[in-house]
């Protein structure tokens, strides 16, 4: 039902249009009194979809109760869940109530299942306004994608990528990357979670976290969320801590939830907090990522490294995953997709890492044949704990 | 217009008559022979040129006319310039000039500068292009305002059309970064430098008039003589032929894109899995940035492997010449060059060898370059699930470029696209495609970003890769993923019935046509 009152803007736009945009869109639109939706299209693809771009929009008006408005879109290929999330956008924008909004057709991501223990060498943000990262993002083979909402969204678009995101969710397929979204911080994430949470999301990136009641409360208003939609299914938590406050609160943070998997840096913004700037030496950010590292394996959760955001710079970033390797860390962010192969190989084991562990794996197979409670490797005792870094370094080897 | 067609042997309609001239319509890979012997120019003499060998005149108005420019004739350039010809606009603003009409203008391409050409069109002095068209120009050809039906061929079908005397060219005018007023030119140095000038050399042999363009007259004599001045019948000066910025740049970039880059690494892995790269190969690659970024990784897999090829065809460009000068390929030979690395390679160095489309790729000849290559990595608009391809239109039945010697490189021992299986909602692997370039039987493999598609014909390049961990999948299965992606199949571009063009098999046969595009009605729905 639309209700248009004074306070409620005439018409609200949507989207990105202009000579370099690509697989996206804009939409305009403008409520009228009577006859119906009338719908210009300019698209790129119009010889070969128009008709069906026709239907799409007059389907998804209907959907969200607007029956009658003038609507202009400018289309640069834009696929149809990211044609339907920015006529939703603009809709919203509108003030109209629209509900749940129109969620699109679940596709084949819907079904995968999230990990709590998996690998989180390379996670690979994705701007939550631009679809045309989002599309082939999976084909590269990240260990995960981040979805974000916060940093890389610029203030006046949130509300308009939240939508975008919610239905790239449900229909783009990445893969075998785990599903991952950062929100907001305070209250604005909590608006995020309403519309993303239920949407399969493997793992919640929480921003700039500083105690552990920030953990709580998203965590809370989860399952809160997915218990309202009667999804069983775990949603996990990846705190990210980003201040000196943050890093001096490591532990409780990284302990505030059985949810949580990960414990995350961000350099850019902790070293801007402690009032100095990022080097690529790093020992300015030393004690904060040890604290992390520290933090995260005493609450049993993967300590997980900042960004490297120099992308022309291959062997720099190699060198810097090997240091983060060194250092106890169990993955990276990275914001292009050629630095997953390179992160991917400074993560692998060695040779003599790969054969130590065939031999420690070897001596507790050993072991379970002959039916012995203890695993030894000549004179030396393995705990347990050993042998399953062991099995995951012969996992990461792809063994 | 011509109203009989027929099907030809690739299931595609095909005018028989094409500007008042009767055509066959495409019969197969190899099955239509040549008769007869080659067209040949008129015979000269020496008493009608001057003895002291200066052949320079005022400009191209007095040359034209010296010439005998007439209604109707047929004027030829070359497109080693692209997008920086200075040429052939104020070639055709001179013919019109002298009140000449109904010309046919016979490029080896055209390009978006010359968009001025459109004003001769509409007013009557050019009648039809037979060449690939660019642009402004292949939209006013799409949308069938040219009076005569364009014809678009390879660089060797345009060899072959010449000396098979299917086109006569009245008058050639070849720009040349530097020449001799006896008419010997070479494009190796001047300020226009483009390295060679091979796409006009059948215009120097068979052309009936010949005039030689330039902005760098050295004393006699040019050495090398790319174009020989025996051939030419007048000289021209010009104040600038071409603007070296848009002739050598710009286009030698690598491509940036992840999802490119990851295609043309794949290509580089197929040639090494396949068992293709080893000592003594060879291979093809265009300038299109995935080509260029092919080439950078199948480098590193070369030097890797301590791999040197025989030789690299090109378009050359620095990432080729780099190979040259490092050792990993014994030559090049070049067809076009790009940047100003390839210019430089090609006037320093003697394994840089300059080639013509008479070398690499005329299929009435006794053999020719393509078919030796071990790989020729191309590009293209649409593939279907045949492998039948498409270079010339878009899939809004739009004319995007010609078909340069992308049908002749099909010769290949391995014909490899590396595309994008879709891109921005356009699907490039499709049912059917728009129009068809090169048949399937062809095409050997298609690499995308969502897998790569061995054509079944090649049993052997099937069995080379058993051991390979690249995602092959068969073609018809990413066709579906990419349909499922843009929310189903595209709809058929809306076309009329007049055809604008013809496309022409490397043998000369009509292989398919392109309609007029119809405006979009969006009164319709």
């Amino acid at each position: 039902m639309t209700t248009a009152t004074s306070a409620q803007p005439r018409s609200a736009e949507a989207g990105r249009r202009g000579g370099d945009v690509r697989s996206d869109c804009w939409v305009k639109v403008t409520p009228t009194d009577s006859a119906g939706i009338e719908l210009t299209l300019h698209s790129r693809v119009e010889a070969m979809y128009g008709d069906s771009i026709h239907a799409l929009v007059r389907n998804e008006l209907e959907a969200l109760g607007v029956a009658n408005a003038k609507v202009a879109i400018e289309d640069a290929g834009a696929l149809p869940f990211v044609i339907k999330a920015r006529v939703e956008a603009a809709v919203r924008r509108l003030g109209i109530d629209v509900g749940a909004g129109c969620l699109p057709e679940p596709g084949p991501g819907m079904d995968r299942e999230a990990e709590r223990d998996r690998f989180r060498r390379s996670r690979l943000y994705l701007p939550g306004n631009e679809p045309k990262f989002m599309l082939n993002a999976g084909l590269h083979g990240p260990d995960g994608v981040i979805l974000d909402l916060e940093d890389s969204v610029a203030p006046s678009e949130k509300d308009a990528a939240r939508v975008l995101v919610r239905n790239a969710l449900r229909c783009v397929d990445f893969r075998g990357a785990e599903r991952m979204v950062r929100i907001n911080q305070g209250q604005r994430g909590l608006e995020d979670l309403e519309l993303v949470a239920s949407h399969n999301v493997h793992v919640v990136l929480i921003p700039k976290v500083e105690s552990p009641a920030q953990v709580r409360q998203a965590d809370e208003k989860i399952r809160t969320l997915l218990a309202e939609a009667k999804i069983e299914r775990p949603v996990y938590l990846m705190p990210i801590v980003e201040s000196a406050l943050g890093a001096l609160r490591a532990y409780e943070i990284a302990t505030a939830s059985p949810n949580i998997v990960a414990l995350a840096i961000g350099l850019e913004d902790y070293t801007a907090d402690i009032g100095t700037a990022r080097t690529n030496e790093g020992r300015e950010s030393f004690w904060a990522r040890s604290q992390v590292v520290n933090a995260a394996r005493a609450a049993g959760v993967q300590p997980i490294d900042s960004v490297f955001s120099d992308v022309s710079d291959m062997e720099a970033l190699r060198e810097s995953v090997l240091e983060a390797k060194s250092l106890g860390f169990d993955g990276k962010g990275c914001i292009h997709p050629r630095q997953i192969p390179v992160i991917h190989e400074a993560f692998a084991p060695t040779a003599a890492e790969l054969e130590k562990a065939q031999r420690i794996v070897g001596a507790f197979e050993e072991a379970q044949r002959q039916g012995l409670g203890v695993v030894s490797l000549g004179s030396k005792m393995i705990d347990p704990p050993v042998v399953k870094r062991a099995q995951r370094v012969l996992r990461m080897a792809g063994r | 217009m011509g109203s009989s067609s027929r099907e030809n042997a690739v299931g595609r309609e095909v005018p028989t008559e094409i500007n008042g001239r009767l055509v066959t319509p495409y019969m197969g890979v190899g099955a239509c022979r040549p008769q007869g012997r080659k067209a040949a120019a008129p015979i000269r003499a020496c008493i009608d040129y001057p003895d002291s060998g200066d052949k320079v005149v005022a400009d191209l108005k007095t040359a034209l006319k010296n010439a005998g420019i007439r209604d109707g004739m047929t004027i030829s350039t070359h497109h080693h310039f692209r997008d920086g010809d200075k040429v052939a606009n104020p070639l055709f603003e001179a013919a019109a000039q002298l009140g000449v009409k109904d010309l046919r203008w016979f490029p080896s391409a055209a390009f978006p500068c010359h968009a001025p050409i459109i004003e001769h069109l509409e007013s009557g002095v050019v009648h039809h292009i037979e060449g690939s068209m660019n642009g402004p120009l292949g939209d006013y050809c799409s949308r069938g305002r040219m009076r005569g039906m364009s014809v678009l061929r390879s660089h060797g079908g345009r060899w072959r059309a010449i000396q098979d005397g299917d086109v006569r060219i009245d008058i050639a005018v070849i720009a040349a970064p530097t020449a001799d007023p006896f008419g010997n030119a070479n494009a190796l140095t001047g300020p226009s430098a483009c390295g060679l000038l091979g796409f006009a050399l059948a215009d120097s042999i068979y052309a009936d008039h010949v005039i030689v363009v330039t902005d760098n007259l050295i004393p006699f004599p040019c050495i090398p003589w790319q174009i020989q001045g025996n051939n030419v019948d007048q000289v021209v000066v010009m104040g600038s032929i071409g603007d070296p910025a848009k002739i050598v740049s710009g286009t030698t970039e690598l491509t940036r894109s992840p999802d490119r880059l990851m295609i043309a690494e794949m290509t580089a892995q197929f040639i090494r899995d396949a068992g293709i790269m080893k000592d003594g190969f060879s291979f093809q690659a265009g300038a299109g940035g995935t080509a260029l970024a092919f080439a950078v990784f199948l480098k590193e897999m070369m030097k890797q492997a301590g791999v040197r090829a025989r030789f690299i065809r090109g378009g050359s460009t620095k990432y080729l010449v780099e190979m040259l000068e490092e050792g990993l390929t014994d030559y090049i030979l070049d067809g076009q060059t790009f940047d100003l690395d390839g210019v430089r390679s090609m006037r320093e160095n003697p394994r840089h060898q300059d080639t013509s489309p008479f070398t690499s790729y005329n299929f009435h000849g006794k053999g020719n370059f393509a078919s030796m290559v071990d790989a020729a990595i191309l590009g293209a608009t649409e593939v279907d699930v045949n492998f039948n391809a498409n270079v010339v239109t878009h899939s809004d039945g739009r004319l995007l470029h010609g078909i340069g010697g992308w049908q002749n490189c099909l010769f290949g021992k391995c014909v490899i696209l590396p595309i994008p299986a879709v891109r921005d909602r356009i699907p490039v692997v499709v049912d059917r495609v728009t129009t068809v370039c090169g048949p399937g039987e062809l095409i050997d493999v298609v690499i995308t970003e969502r897998g790569i598609a061995i054509n079944p014909r090649r049993t052997d390049l099937l069995d080379a890769v058993k051991g390979s961990s690249l995602p092959f999948r068969p073609i018809d299965q990413i066709k579906r993923e990419v349909d499922e992606l843009c929310g189903g199949a595209p709809a058929p571009p809306r076309l009329g019935d007049k055809i604008v063009a013809a496309v022409e098999w490397v043998d000369g046969t009509i292989i398919d046509c392109v309609r007029q595009v119809l405006p979009a009605d969006s009164d319709r729905r």
